[in-house]
């Protein structure tokens, strides 16, 4: 093995503080003018910090040493929800935008990985949403087992859309799933027993005794009821953050990638590509069908008109503002597209427009989103010279 | 059923067909020329009802109240301004993104679909709910039985065929249309042949953006409403059924259209207790097609270049 000095870890934990104090600074804000003076402040900081070359430290920090910065970013999540920890209105947006962040993983397999493209995720939340409320009015099914449940029923209801997708190509098999997508919302609107568009609600979700919709204090401090599903929520996007880093670097998604760059070759090589492209499908869409039983749970309400296809449209944004294929990058968008909007109820109104100019502009002049996708390192700490 | 009804569906049907095929030939059209997908479509044609709307107004105010004049100014402005934002699209959006992979033409044209929807929302006067579309046309009936045929359907219905036979003639009788085909056949020879590719591309993009003006302010003479939404709903299905009928073929189009429109139909006669379900079950004919025939019903002609 080499000799090489090992990535300092600090100016990845300093990079993490400064993004978490600057977190807390914008919830923090109470008027507009105060959250756009926020916004300018950590822009310029941006633009400097690049500029002087100190963003590169912190990047190479979390490539190199990725289990640590792992680790540094959840401990820095937990801190801000530590600020909040009474607050109903901050928890309720961490907890929406974990749930969209899960859901953002789920596409990036897809479309990031495998090239598989997916204009129904917000059908797919959807699914996992009803299948949630159903089963907790009808049933006296646990509530944990729900979000699995949604889950594979969110894969399951995408498995119809397979032949579909594995037959079809590129705008082809953009039609399968905007079509789905349509589908999806007029069917939830017309069918009584949903709820047609007045939607259906959920009773609190209690795991072991407890009531996820009371406060609670421990030792002294009191507790907003929302951090009952900001930490479920954390543990979802956790194990799907896990899983999705560990696909990326195993063989498989080697696979995935070379299916996406050229179909072709890659079955010249020998991938068996309905075999990747279904299991990338899949695990993408029932991602998002347990961040959807999660979802409603936490809301607590659910109507036809949180899910559609301008829904849809604003997670493929989250996914290529972010990056395509990068995780990260989509854990920094859903966070802006989530929050900015509630945050500057100025243009609550304008989002859809605002967000697609957005994208406009980044697939113009930078295609490959606000944080690219890092070249796949094979072995930990390793780096071409 | 008795056939009064029965005729009353057909004339509904057949309305909705000529509209679908309008769009649908659109996005033939540019797929044709470029490759592309411009899935603003939809919202281009909003944006066309609602400036012919305005031509009403305007109209209005001015004092000229002769219907058919204020027919003739609304569908000629629409058009006009339609063409001239479609080929500014082409120019400014689509053209740059060429070489660009095909995902991303379509996400930034859907985002721009966006972009003129939620202005129109936005920005119009109260453009956040329904429009009264004005009645300009004859609404003479002739009753047949239980059926009234009424003379500005048929009048539409005319038009919309006579759009079509239209763009049919231009793309296959005249010199333009050579060019057109000779473009969409093969770009590099067609440049060599000294036909001036980019200027072909925005023609034919105005002309696609013009007949969907041309199916919105139909679609707004007829249902005597117009919203921000309309377009959405119809660029998808005028989507859907340029890829159910095989894109770049003009027929597969216009077959495409009628046949979702058919579906719709069918889906409300065929499913009295559910009639609501009409859309769910269009959709999932689409895409049970698209599981049998990936390329659509007339196949695209493509083989892979390694």
């Amino acid at each position: 093995m080499s000799a090489a000095p090992r990535t300092p870890l600090w100016p990845g934990i300093a990079a993490a503080a400064l993004v978490t104090a600057f977190a807390v600074a914008f919830m923090w804000a109470e008027n507009e003018w105060e959250v756009i003076g926020v916004l300018a402040a950590a822009v310029v900081a941006t633009l400097v910090a690049r500029r002087t070359g100190w963003l590169a430290p912190a990047a190479r920090a979390f490539e190199m040493r990725e289990p640590a910065m792992n680790r540094v970013a959840l401990a820095a999540l937990l801190v801000f929800v530590g600020f909040f920890h009474d607050d109903h209105f901050p928890l309720l947006m961490v907890g929406t935008v974990l749930i969209y962040f899960t859901v953002c993983l789920g596409l990036t397999i897809q479309f990031g990985y495998a090239g598989v493209v997916n204009f129904a995720a917000a059908a797919f939340l959807g699914t996992g949403c009803y299948t949630a409320a159903v089963l907790a009015a009808h049933s006296a099914l646990p509530h944990l087992a729900l979000i699995a449940i949604g889950g594979a029923i969110a894969a399951l209801v995408g498995s119809i859309l397979i032949l579909p997708v594995l037959r079809t190509r590129g705008h082809y098999a953009a039609v399968v799933t905007i079509a789905f997508g349509l589908l999806f919302k007029t069917f939830l609107e017309v069918n009584d027993t949903l709820g047609g568009p007045q939607g259906l609600k959920l009773p609190s979700m209690t795991l072991l005794g407890m009531k996820f919709n009371d406060n609670f204090s421990v030792g002294g401090v009191e507790f907003s009821f929302y951090m009952h599903y900001v930490l479920a929520a954390l543990g979802l996007a956790v194990l799907a953050f896990a899983v999705t880093r560990r696909l990326e670097r195993s063989w498989i998604g080697v696979s995935l990638d070379a299916i996406r760059l050229d179909e072709t070759a890659s079955a010249c090589f020998g991938i068996h590509i309905a075999r990747w492209k279904i299991v990338a499908f899949t695990l993408g869409n029932f991602m998002a069908g347990a961040a959807g039983a999660l979802y409603a749970l936490m809301l607590g309400f659910i109507a036809p008109t949180s899910f559609t296809f301008g829904d849809s449209l604003v997670m493929v944004s989250i996914v290529l503002l972010g990056g395509i294929g990068n995780p990260w990058g989509a854990a920094l968008a859903a966070a802006i597209v989530v929050v900015l909007p509630e945050k500057l109820q100025l243009i609550q109104e304008y989002r859809f427009l605002l967000y697609a100019v957005m994208v406009i502009l980044v697939l113009l002049y930078r295609p490959e989103g606000l944080l690219p996708r890092p070249l796949r390192s094979y072995l930990p700490g390793w780096r071409p010279r | 059923m008795d056939a009064g009804l029965l005729a009353q569906f057909v004339a509904n049907g057949l309305m909705l067909g000529m509209m679908y095929a309008l769009v649908a030939v659109g996005f033939t059209l540019f797929f044709g020329v470029l490759d592309v997908i411009k899935f603003s479509h939809g919202d281009v044609l909003t944006v066309g009802a609602f400036t012919g709307y305005s031509v009403y107004l305007g109209l209005k105010l001015l004092g000229a109240a002769n219907p058919w004049l204020q027919v003739a100014a609304v569908i000629l402005v629409a058009c006009a301004a339609m063409g001239l934002l479609g080929a500014l699209i082409a120019r400014y959006l689509v053209m740059p993104l060429k070489s660009a992979p095909p995902l991303n033409v379509l996400l930034v044209t859907l985002m721009l679909g966006t972009v003129l929807r939620e202005s129109v929302r936005l920005f119009y006067p109260d453009g956040a709910n329904p429009k009264r579309f004005p009645r300009l046309l004859p609404t003479d009936a002739v009753a047949l039985g239980d059926f009234n045929l009424r003379l500005d359907s048929v009048l539409l219905f005319l038009g919309g065929l006579a759009v079509i036979v239209a763009i049919h003639m231009l793309i296959n009788r005249s010199k333009l249309g050579l060019a057109i085909r000779a473009v969409a056949q093969d770009e590099e020879t067609a440049r060599t042949m000294g036909i001036n590719f980019s200027l072909v591309v925005l023609v034919t993009f105005a002309l696609g953006s013009a007949a969907a003006a041309f199916a919105g302010v139909m679609n707004g003479l007829y249902y005597n409403e117009i919203n921000f939404g309309m377009g959405l709903w119809l660029g998808v299905i005028g989507f859907s059924a340029a890829i159910v009928g095989g894109l770049g073929n003009i027929y597969g189009a216009i077959l495409g259209g009628f046949l979702f429109a058919a579906l719709q139909t069918v889906g409300a006669v065929a499913l009295p207790f559910a009639s609501a379900y009409k859309d769910v079950f269009a959709f999932a004919v689409v895409i049970a097609i698209m599981a049998w025939r990936p390329t659509g019903l007339i196949a695209e002609k493509s083989s892979e270049r390694v």
